[in-house]
């Protein structure tokens, strides 16, 4: 006789997969309700999409031509049904200023954001961890008062005028940092021109190809930027870790250990810190996919060429395709974080999995 | 003045009106030990001041330009904190610019608590596919980065101040929703709806009249700290100049006109934003002390 009952492990893996099952189909009608907000929005716009196209002194006959290939003349639902299976197959339509496909301009653009949002984020951990566990292990001393205060400062900066002025203490001032822009004209055109790209992101890039003083200005020109994002995620971060941090300190293991005799160090970095880990993967991921719209009114400040500039650009130029088109990525990536910070926190952490 | 905290603090209060002021005195009593809340609501209360009082507090007119008197220092008598590039004084400009922030922030305040409380008791209320299809919404909603969307809204209707806060509104409703829903679910089947519902009372009347007053205390808190992002975003868009329209003062359209000479006259950028600043943060001080005094759970012990 053989046991054909599912063993422990595999009832886990199923209760795993039924999770991933449905994590994946919210997340698929969140996509959807996505797609639909921004073909709403796409349809009330005010901007005549054909006369953008054609122009002004087009025949009716161009127009005409012009409506058809767009599928205006189609019901509504028809044209939303054509507008999500364009976007399945990475299809966002084409810019009204470039005429060229607006998934291939992003994928141009992206790399520039996500190596700025990436450097902030780990800025932000880096310095906002620490932070938050010195603010958890004295309450209520300085220390505390100081990371609270530093963090309700970066919760209520303008992103903008903090990015101005640290240009103009750091760049114009002090001149510790490169200005605006990604390179400076000469490395830009070596970069272009005799490097090879691998990524799109200069940092990577010019150390692959072991171009160091490509690699030092980049970092001259990102630090400033990456600094504020950093900041910003930093004032977040280190006020959740403070109250998770505070929250485990007060369990019973954390005392049995502390009697035991073990140094303190250990009780915090190792015991506690292992349950703390768990809510502040959440917490990061969270505060990435904010640091790359924040990045919106950053980029703008440090003439970064990413795809907040991407959107803002084509928002002046009234290229509304491609403002939509960058809105739906955001959107993807935003969706996207909170679903697998969701599914790594369940993988951490046994008791969600239960 | 004896016998009123008397009566506010009588362990048993003979109306129900007695009995909720005698709390609020309580709370009240709670927040101004809290130092840090205290300077919220002072700075908060300073801003009602200022944008009420504007025209006697300012010195100059804000429009007015001056072309002889531009780009002057902070400190020149007359022009305490200097002038822009067309000589109008950037002091009065911040201080009628308090006005254009609270009309802002009164509208959004106004409208997108009411559009998440209404969405949520619905919600929560009802359950079953009305609360599936509503929190769904809500979801979708809390997907879209907020600044984008707003962008996105603005880039369709068409800068101004209207389209700005409606922007703003639309994309600020759906944590009140959330919480709204998770309050309702908590005393949906109490006793006293129970007993409401047997008097006859319909769906709306039981919403409106016996489950929205116990959201409001959550939603007011939420309402404090949401104020500080929603000074941010409108000043983002004011920034970007799809928000208010130029020559109004409004603080982000300012400092994005002070961009152009950043390195030689300083300050009609920073000044601006030194308001913000200051503003925002007295309501996230408040608002964290407000969180501190009435969420039961983050009661110090």
């Amino acid at each position: 006789m053989t046991d054909l009952s599912p063993s422990p492990q595999d009832r886990r893996l199923v209760r795993l997969l039924v999770q991933v099952g449905t994590g994946l189909f919210t997340l698929a009608i969140t996509l959807l309700g996505l797609l639909l907000i921004t073909f709403i929005i796409g349809r009330v716009v005010p901007i005549d999409p054909v006369l953008s196209i054609v122009g002004e002194r087009a025949t009716q006959a161009q127009m005409q031509a012009v409506r058809d290939a767009l599928g205006l003349d189609l019901p509504l639902w028809q044209q939303f049904a054509i507008y999500v299976g364009d976007a399945l197959q990475g299809d966002l339509g084409r810019s009204i200023r470039t005429g060229d496909a607006i998934v291939s301009e992003i994928a141009r653009y992206f790399p520039a954001t996500l190596e700025l949002a990436t450097l902030g984020t780990l800025i932000g951990t880096l310095v906002g961890v620490p932070a938050g566990v010195l603010a958890a292990t004295r309450p209520g001393s300085l220390a505390d008062q100081v990371v609270r205060l530093v963090g309700l400062m970066g919760y209520s900066m303008p992103v903008f005028w903090l990015g101005l002025i640290g240009l103009l203490v750091f760049y114009g001032k002090l001149d510790w940092v490169a200005g605006p822009g990604r390179l400076d004209p000469s490395y830009d055109m070596m970069m272009q021109f005799t490097l090879t790209t691998y990524t799109g992101m200069i940092l990577i890039d010019s150390a692959l190809n072991g171009a160091w003083d490509v690699f030092r200005n980049a970092i001259s020109h990102i630090i400033l930027p990456a600094g504020l994002l950093g900041y910003v995620s930093m004032a977040y971060i280190s006020r959740m870790t403070r109250s998770f941090m505070m929250n485990e300190l007060g369990q019973e293991y954390i005392t049995t250990a502390r009697v035991k005799g073990m140094p303190e160090w250990r009780v915090i970095w190792v015991h506690a810190m292992r349950n703390v880990m768990v809510p502040l993967i959440t917490v990061i991921a969270l505060s990435y996919a904010y640091l790359l719209e924040g990045s919106v009114l950053t980029e703008t400040i440090f003439a970064w060429p990413g795809l907040g500039s991407y959107i803002t650009d084509a928002l002046f130029a009234a290229d509304m395709p491609a403002v939509l088109g960058g809105t739906v990525v955001v959107g993807v990536v935003f969706v996207t974080l909170n679903m697998v910070s969701d599914i790594v926190y369940r993988l951490v952490d046994p008791r969600a999995r239960a | 003045m004896t016998a009123l905290r008397a009566w506010l603090t009588d362990p048993s209060p003979s109306s129900r009106r007695q009995a909720r002021l005698g709390q609020l005195w309580l709370a009240w009593l709670r927040i101004r030990r809290n130092s840090l809340a205290m300077a919220g609501l002072a700075i908060v209360s300073i801003l009602v001041l200022v944008a009420a009082f504007a025209p006697l507090i300012a010195p100059h007119d804000p429009l007015v330009q001056d072309l002889s008197r531009r780009l002057l220092p902070p400190g020149t008598p007359g022009n305490w904190l200097g002038t822009d590039d067309f000589g109008r004084d950037i002091l009065s400009r911040i201080i009628h610019g308090a006005r254009i922030t609270l009309y802002i922030i009164g509208l959004v305040a106004l409208t997108a608590p009411v559009l998440g409380l209404l969405i949520g008791t619905v919600a929560g209320y009802f359950g079953g596919w009305v609360d599936a299809v509503l929190m769904r919404l809500t979801d979708i909603f809390l997907a879209f980065p907020r600044l984008i969307l707003a962008l996105a809204l603005v880039a369709v209707l068409g800068p101004g101040i209207e389209n700005a806060v409606l922007a703003i509104a639309l994309t600020a409703w759906p944590p009140y929703a959330r919480v709204a829903r998770a309050e309702t679910l908590t005393v949906r089947n109490s006793d006293y709806i129970a007993a409401v519902r047997l008097q006859g009372a319909g769906s709306a009347r039981i919403i409106a009249g016996h489950i929205v007053p116990m959201c409001l205390s959550s939603v007011i808190i939420r309402v404090t700290l949401d104020m500080a992002g929603v000074i941010l975003i409108a000043a983002g868009l004011g920034f970007l100049g799809l928000g208010v329209q130029p020559p109004l003062p409004e603080w982000g359209l300012m400092i994005s006109s002070g961009r152009k000479f950043l390195f030689e006259q300083w300050w009609v950028a920073t000044m601006p934003g030194l308001a913000i600043f200051i503003v925002s943060l007295g309501f996230n001080l408040l608002g964290d002390g407000l969180r501190d005094v009435l969420d039961p759970r983050s009661a110090p012990k």
